[in-house]
This record gives C-alpha cells, structure tokens and sequence, in this order.
C-alpha cells in the first residue's frame, strides 16, 4: 500500500517550520517584507500539506496509530524516550487544525505586521515576528506529535516560550507605540501563571515515570489498568495534577488570569496562540490522556466542574468588557471551558469537534477584531493633525469598543466576516458553533446536569456579549471620529478570513448528528467513544436563548446606540453587579495581594534581611571581611610586619650605624696617628710571626 | 782584612736607623722632615739588603738597593709635587692640617 509509506513525512511536519524560520533568521535581513511572510506562509502551508498526506495515509489505511522512530533521546538505565511521532487520527486532528489554521494567519499577519510594524515605527521587526511564528507551529507540531508525555512536555514548554515572546513582542511599547513595559508585564505574567501549570504537569510527569517506568504513551495506557487496581490513587494523583497543567495552558480557572492579559501581544498572535491552537493543548492533554482519566470518575468530575465553572465566570466577565480583544479574551476562555468540560466528562469527541470549531471561528473572531483595530488606527491617522497633535489631552485607543461604532459602512467585508464568527460563537443554526457546542450540551444534559445548567448559562451569555459587542462596533454612529474615518482592510487580511468563514459556516459538517464522521475518525484513537445523540430539546432550548440573548442585547445596545461618552446602560440596570463583571470580579486584585505582593514581601525580606543584613552586612562584613581586617591589620601588619620584620631591618641598620659611629673616631684625620697605627700593626704582626 | 765586621752590626745599625726614621716620620709636623725620615727608613732596608747579600755572597740584595732608590727618588718628586700642590692651596705645609678625610 503506497500510503502508508507517508507516515515516514512525519517529521517535517516540525522539520518544515524550522526550515522557515532558520530562513528568515539567517536571510531574512536581506528579503523583502514580501519575502519573509511568504517563507513564513509557505514553511506552515507546507506542514499542512504534509498533515493532509498523513489524514490521507490514515484514512485510506486502517485508521490505527503509527509510530515512527524518528531519534533517540535520552536512554539512562531503565529510562528509554526515544523521539517518535506518534501518528494516529487525534494528532492529525490536531496537526491539521495548527497547521491550517496557522497558515491563514500567517498569510494575514503578512499584511497586518506590515501596517503594525510602521504604526509602531519598528520595522526591522517584521522578520522577528514570523521567525517567532514558525517557531511557534514547530513547537506546536512536536507538542500535538509527541509519542510519549516528556516530547509532548517539551512542545508545552516550547509553544510557552511563543506565547511568551510574541505576547511581549512590542515589548518596549504600549499598544500605541509608547514607551511602556505594559506588554513585557503581560508576557511575564503569562510566563510565570504557565510556570505553575506546568509544575502541575512536572509532577504529574514524576509520579508516572515513578509508576510506569515508562512515559510513553503506548507503555502507560497499557499498564494504566493494572497499576489503578493495585494502587488507586495514583491515577487520580496523576491526572488531577495533569488538570493544574492544563488550567495553566488552557487558561482554566484559578489560572486563567494570563490569557486576557496576552491580548498585549499583535492580533495574529491572539488568534493563532491564545484561541486557536496552544490554549486547546490542554484540551488535547486530556483527550490524549482519556485511558487515564475515563479509569478515575473523580478527576473527570473534578475537570467538568473546573470546565463548567470557568465557562460561566468568564462569560460573565466578557459581558462587561469594553476592549474588543479583551471581550474575545474572555469568550476564549469560557469556549475552552466548554472544552475542558466536554473532555473531562468523556465526551471527548465532542470537545475535540468544539475545539476544531472554535479554533475556525475564534480564529475568524480576533482576526476580524485585528481588521477593525487597523481599520480604526489607519481612521485615525487620517483625521486633521491638530486633533491628535496634543497628546495629553485624551490617548486615542482604538481596541476600545466606545471609541466605534458604525463601521458596518466603512469596513463592510470586515463586518460580515466578524458576524459570521460572531453567530458562529453565538451557536446559531446551522454554523459551526451550533453543532459543536450542542454536542457538548447534549453530552453535558445526560451525564452531568448542573455543568449543563452552567454550560446553557454560559451560551446565554456568549449569545448576548457578542451581540452586545456586534451592535456596539458596528451599527449605530461613530463614537470617535477615528471610527468615522475607518477603512476596509487589504485583501491579503480579508482574504485568510473568508477561508476561516468558511471553516466557520461550515465547519458543523465535520461531524454532523447521524454522521458522525469525527466520532468515527477518532474512535481509532480514543477507545469507547459514542457518538453523542442529538437532542432536539437541549438544541431548541440552547438555540433559542441565544436568539433571546441577541433580541435582549438589540434591545439594549441596538435600539438606542451608545452615544459618544454615554456609560454603559447594562451598567445603569444591573448596577453594581455589572461593575462586579467590568472589574473581573477583582481576581486580578486579590491575586495581587494574596500572592504577587507577599512574594514581593517574601523577596524583598530576603534581599533585605536575610541577603542584605544578614549575609551582606554580617556575614561578609563583620565575619569575613572583619576577621580578615583584623588578621591582616592587627596580626599581620602590626604584629609581623611592623614588630618583627621591620625590626630585623631596622636592627640591622641602627647596628651599623652604630658600629660605623664607633669606628668613625678613628679617622682622625692626623696623617701620624695612621703612620703609628700602620706602625703598631707590623709590630703586631711581626710580634706574632716571631714569637710563634 | 781577615777580620771583617760581623753581620750582626750592620743589622743592629740598620734596625736603629729605621727606628730613627719611624720616630721621625710619627713625631715630626713638617713634612720635608717627614721625607728625610723615610728616606732615613728606605736607607736602612737598604744597608740590610746589601749586608746580607755581602754575607750570603748572592748579589740578589744588592740589585734590589738599586730599585729602592730608583722609587724612592721617583717617590720623592711625587711627594714634593704634592706638598707644593698643599702649600698653594693652604698656604701651609703642617701635616696636622691636612685632615681633610677626618670621619
């Protein structure tokens, strides 16, 4: 069988993106803007072919997974962790979704970096910015790849470090182009919230290797059976640290705090990174590790719930945001609840078909909201120059949702998209989001009621804040007069959107109910998958609240338009509540003072105290420094140098001066005393010579 | 001439001329006196040089008398020169002057 011969492609699905970026690193400097974003374009478009040839290798062949040995790694004693890509239908699921995905934003970053990097002034860090991507789908590549829990942990930390650098890729500057450390601050931020996930994942990782001996996937699946029934636990004490890992990575509460923070980072960065593809690692963590979870219904209570409530409590912050990226932020991270709920209650098809979803349509989302940011910027940088020229009197921002407002007339391909996307999210008939989070639902209604009761909550609320958020950019007047002067992006950005807004429209066929070809595809891969069963009541009811919600959000923002500096009137019904939602329930605050500020306290008592005083002041001042002073002062320098080896010296010298002051007398200077003495002398000596 | 005069009165004539000389060269001032008296000395070695070469009959001695006069004239000439150079300077020639090197 020919086919199967493609499974050895493998590795360049990493391999090709390195190839990219090692171009654009070495040569980059002398290319042309063009030039760059194509290789960058072209190194990801090409790893999608090759993801294509293995879907292909594996559609045509068994379905079963392959492994190819690509290297070997570490071997130590029993330890043996060969680097082998594991292809089978969940990793080319998920190959298919970065690779993909990941190519459209890289062709439209090719024309946002351009207008972004003159906005910002810097525009030698074009190339930076798709070394950094491709460097980002190849890490993502060896993450989704990886045949055992250590190649899979180095793509974690490898798509972390991205997230890391393309979050703080404006790293000197705020949004606006202003000296700032803002961005840096986000991406620090991000860093160090994955920083505690990823111990999770460590630990996790030890305590398998501890019981397995093993890290692969094929070794621990196989053993997972036999070390449950001899000691329970340590099933549950693995994957409920695996969930830390994947709270950190898929923004989950109590972890999420980074994501709506890594908005800092350029538009195409959001989509790619913190919506489409790294932020669902934790979503594929779990799916891959479903022998795991479905052996321990503890955990997999324990994930739904986390899933279902982060889900609510997001939606609820999304509500009362103002920054469209920062509204988006929060539906990401309610979205990959829903996610995290789905695989945490086994129905793990279901969130895989809502993460391929949501990667189209969210993808599509801050793509669009990018379209309109730089439609908003390139408004306003055609307004009359003395309206902008006093910089202190108001900083134009143009995320900010208040400052839009009627763009539907100047940037109407954008509008259509981001509506697309926006009824996609929404979960309207019959788009993507309809049928991937209806399966969710349905699943969520027979296994588990109240993650369903807060799932639908959360719907409700995602139908409305994007209402409240379409009506409020697009329709009504301007706001600003930027929003007035707004134009239609270029079609190297709309293009990549109207494929995405196809993935979004249609994307619901990949797995539609009786059809089912996901849960057939990927019951290769996870075993006992069902197909889950539509359920007209749960789609009617999920289906109307969303109209509801989006009939409720017109009759608050659509009917009357926000006028310019006009307060928000959800703020003027729900009062208090909504600034409960506006402030983000002040988690960022009490993880300020319950953590950040005692770790300040913590370190600066011991630079202080413990460095400073302690070590500094008294150990090397008084101990070592002091003791050396004395010996060196007291000992060595007045007791040896100055009482003893100087004396020497000097002894010497006073015993020769005073030898030469004794003899000096007889230099009298009377020729006839020397006459006498030369005299004396030969009488001496002839004395001695005869008398001896 | 059977009876020559025995060795032992020339020496005893030569040891008191050099002790005549030595008392002069440590008591006189003057230093013309100081030159006779070592002349004086010189003389003395001398008439023991040639009395023992008369005694021994080997004319070793006697050879010896004529370098010692040799260089105690050429010793004499440096030495007046000298104390014609002091007197110009100190308009003296007293030898308990000259104590320029007195430590």
């Amino acid at each position: 069988m020919g086919s199967s011969g493609l499974f050895t492609l493998v590795p360049f699905i990493v391999f090709l993106p390195v190839a990219g970026l090692l171009i654009n690193m070495i040569f980059g400097g002398r290319m042309s803007e063009k030039a760059i974003g194509v290789v960058a374009s072209a190194a990801s478009g090409l790893a999608f072919v090759v993801a294509a040839l293995l879907g292909f290798a594996l559609w045509t062949g068994s379905g079963e997974a392959v492994v190819v040995r690509f290297a070997d790694w570490i071997h130590i004693g029993d330890l043996n962790v060969a680097w082998n890509f594991r292809v089978d239908t969940l990793s080319v699921l998920m190959m298919l979704v970065v690779a993909g995905v990941g190519t459209l934003i890289h062709i439209y970053a090719i024309g946002y970096m351009h207008e972004d990097v003159r906005f910002k002034n810097d525009i030698p860090r074009y190339r930076r910015f798709f070394v950094f991507m491709n460097l980002f789908i190849a890490m993502m590549m060896i993450l989704v790849s990886g045949d055992s829990y250590l190649m899979l942990f180095v793509g974690w930390e490898g798509v972390g470090l991205c997230s890391f650098l393309l979050i703080g890729f404006w790293y000197d500057m705020d949004t606006l182009g202003r000296p700032s450390f803002a961005n840096s601050n986000a991406a620090k931020k991000a860093f160090i919230t994955n920083r505690i996930g990823d111990f999770g994942f460590l630990i996790a990782g030890f305590t398998m290797f501890w019981w397995f001996k093993d890290l692969s996937f094929t070794g621990v699946f196989s053993q997972a059976a036999h070390i449950a029934s001899i000691a329970p636990g340590v099933i549950l004490f693995i994957t409920l640290f695996l969930l830390v890992g994947v709270a950190g990575k898929s923004a989950q509460l109590p972890l999420y705090v980074w994501l709506p923070d890594a908005m800092a980072g350029p538009t195409p960065v959001s989509a790619l990174i913190h919506a489409a593809t790294m932020v669902t690692a934790g979503v594929y963590l779990v799916a891959r590790s479903a022998p795991l979870y479905t052996l321990v219904p503890q955990a997999q209570t324990t994930v739904a719930l986390v899933g279902g409530i982060t889900a609510l409590f997001a939606a609820t912050i999304a509500v009362g945001q103002y920054d469209i990226k920062k509204v988006l932020a929060y539906s990401t991270i309610s979205q990959l609840g829903f996610m995290v709920a789905a695989v945490g209650m086994g129905a793990f098809v279901a969130g895989m078909f809502h993460l391929v979803t949501h990667a189209f349509f969210k993808a599509l989302l801050f793509l669009s909201a990018g379209s309109v940011i730089l439609g908003m910027e390139r408004g306003h940088h055609h307004l009359p120059h003395d309206s902008h020229a006093d910089q202190h009197e108001e900083v134009f921002d143009p995320n900010n949702m208040r400052n839009m407002g009627g763009l539907r007339k100047q940037m109407p391909v954008t509008f259509w998209l981001y509506l697309i996307g926006a009824l996609a999210l929404a979960g309207i008939f019959p788009l993507a989001g309809f049928w991937s989070k209806d399966e969710i639902l349905a699943d969520a209604f027979q296994k588990f009621p109240a993650v369903y009761w807060m799932l639908t909550i959360a719907a409700f609320l995602t139908a409305f804040y994007m209402g409240r958020q379409v009506w409020m950019v697009f329709f009504g007047k301007p706001r600003h007069a930027a929003a007035g002067h707004a134009e239609e992006s270029p079609k190297v950005i709309t293009v990549p959107l109207m494929i995405l807004a196809a993935g979004a429209l249609l994307g619901g066929a990949l797995n539609l109910p009786g059809v089912h070809s996901l849960a057939l595809w990927l019951e290769h891969t996870i075993a006992g998958v069902e197909a889950g069963q539509f359920n007209f009541l749960v789609a009617g009811l999920s289906t109307g609240l969303a109209l509801l919600a989006i009939f409720i959000s017109w009759l608050i923002y659509g009917r009357r338009p926000l006028a310019e500096g006009q307060i928000d009137p959800l703020k003027k019904m729900l009062g208090p509540v909504f600034t409960v939602f506006e402030r983000k329930y002040w988690v960022d605050e009490f993880y300020w003072a319950v953590f950040v500020n005692r770790y300040v306290d913590i370190s600066r008592f011991l630079a202080n105290v413990i460095d400073g005083r302690f070590w500094h002041d008294f150990v090397h001042e008084k101990v070592i420094a002091g003791t050396y002073n004395w010996l060196s002062r007291t000992v060595l320098d007045f007791g040896v140098d100055q009482h003893f080896i100087d004396a020497i010296a000097n002894g010497l010298g006073t015993l020769t001066k005073n030898i030469s002051t004794g003899l000096r007398r007889l230099q009298n200077g009377f020729v006839r005393s020397y006459a006498l003495a030369v005299l004396l002398g030969v009488v001496i000596i002839v004395g001695y010579l005869l008398l001896k | 001439m059977s009876q020559t005069i025995p060795l032992s009165w020339y020496l005893a004539i030569s040891a008191l001329m050099f002790a005549m000389g030595t008392l002069g060269v440590l008591i006189r001032r003057n230093p013309l006196i100081i030159f006779m008296s070592i002349e004086l000395m010189l003389n003395a070695a001398n008439l023991a040089f040639v009395a023992f070469a008369r005694s021994f009959g080997v004319p070793t001695g006697q050879i010896f008398v004529f370098f010692v006069m040799t260089v105690s004239a050429a010793e004499v000439a440096v030495g007046l020169a000298l104390i014609i150079i002091i007197f110009r300077n100190k308009h003296s020639i007293d030898v308990d002057l000259m104590n320029s090197l007195k430590g």
